[in-house]
């Protein structure tokens, strides 16, 4: 398990420096110690497609955003993400906790636990699933399409970072 | 007033904000009357010029910000005016071009002829909200709620009159996106 802590801070370390969202449990940890800290301004939003168009506008002003979700917002977010972030050029990190990971979970996020993947790729996102072993590797990778222009997912299971409840 | 009229009237009153303009006619309007780099056209994303414009108000709490939004935009993202009164960005200015319809797509109402939008930002908690009905009292009221602490909101009630022959925003998006962001610096 991976301190939440430890990730804000090497969020930090690599330049970002705005967040939204809507909470998911298995990001309450994180989004507690963005929210407590004045380093990292946290704007809470009401559902997800406005956070995507809130760090939209945090970018064009010269900041670099993080949107942390659960993947029940990505049929929100889709045509944000196809008609602003990627005609655009608008680059955004998405950390999006995957409820229904291994159809194991509560009823309600069995489906789009299982289509989440596709979903992103068939939007042309594209993405990683973090692991222990990977996550740094696959933050740098984020921030080499970030660099491009491009919004870029970082998909996290259950149990990944330690929750805040 | 023709919702061409009340773009007449704010253009000139506009000096180095950035503007955020919604989907469809607003863009389409206001490219046409006086392209400027620092407006921002969202051409697709229905219902996000007022999250955009927040963000960019939230990110230069120095420099005054302007939204130029639809009745149909406003009341897709309603929510949203909720985190903007949250938020209590004192830099920003939202205006809402409220002809009652979608027109952009072929006039069909919306609820804003039974919901007044001005109230509703109101009871959400925007600082300051006018609604002005006649192009005379557009430069006043922009000027009074430009000079005061946001955020605000000035609701402009217009007739249709969009003009099909309008022409679309020649501008690719990411042309769009680079020019913003310098005109913004
Ligand atoms: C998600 C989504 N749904 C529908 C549309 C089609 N559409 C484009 S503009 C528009 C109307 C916008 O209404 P309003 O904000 O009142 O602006 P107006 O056209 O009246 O100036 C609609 C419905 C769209 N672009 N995106
Ligand atoms: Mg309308």
């Amino acid at each position: 398990m991976l301190s939440s802590k430890i990730f804000s801070e090497l969020l930090s370390s690599k330049g970002f420096n705005f967040y939204s969202g809507v909470p998911c449990s298995l990001l309450s940890g994180l989004i507690r110690i963005l929210d407590d800290d004045p380093q990292t301004p946290y704007y809470p939003a009401v559902r997800e497609d406005a956070a995507v168009g809130l760090c939209a506008g945090a970018y064009l002003a010269g900041k670099l955003p993080v949107l942390l979700m659960q993947n029940s917002g990505l049929g929100y977010c889709l045509n944000a993400f196809t008609s602003l972030n990627l005609i655009y050029k608008i680059p955004v990190l998405v950390v999006m906790s995957w409820r229904g990971e291994d159809g194991k979970d509560a009823p309600e996020h069995i489906i789009m636990g299982e289509i989440n993947q596709q979903l992103l790729q068939t939007a042309g996102m594209e993405y990683s699933v973090i692991s222990a072993d990977n996550y740094e590797e696959s933050l740098d990778k984020a921030l080499q399409k970030i660099k491009e222009g491009l919004p870029y997912t970082l998909l996290v299971g259950k149990g990944f970072f330690d929750e805040g409840h | 007033m023709k919702g061409t009229e009340a773009f007449e009237e704010i253009i000139p009153l506009l000096t180095d904000e950035p503007v955020i303009h919604a989907n469809g006619f607003i863009c389409r309007e206001s490219f046409n009357l006086k392209d400027r780099e620092g407006n921002f056209y969202m051409i697709g994303s229905m219902g996000l010029a007022s999250s955009i414009g927040l963000g960019v108000a939230v990110s230069r709490p120095d420099q005054k910000t302007i939204i130029i939004d639809g009745d149909g935009n406003v009341l897709m993202s309603m929510g949203t005016l909720a985190m903007i009164a949250a938020a209590a960005p004192r830099n920003l200015l939202h205006i809402v071009i409220d002809n009652e319809v979608y027109e952009s797509t072929g006039r069909q109402g919306t609820l804003s002829s039974s919901v007044a939008l001005d109230d509703v930002a109101k009871s959400v908690g925007y600082t300051h909200t006018k609604r002005v009905t006649e192009k005379e009292q557009i430069k006043s009221a922009y000027q009074e709620l430009i000079g005061k602490e946001g955020p605000s909101l000035l609701l402009i009630k217009v007739e249709p009159s969009f003009d099909k022959a309008t022409g679309r925003v020649h501008h690719t998006p990411e042309e769009i996106t680079s020019r913003f962001m310098k005109a913004l610096g």
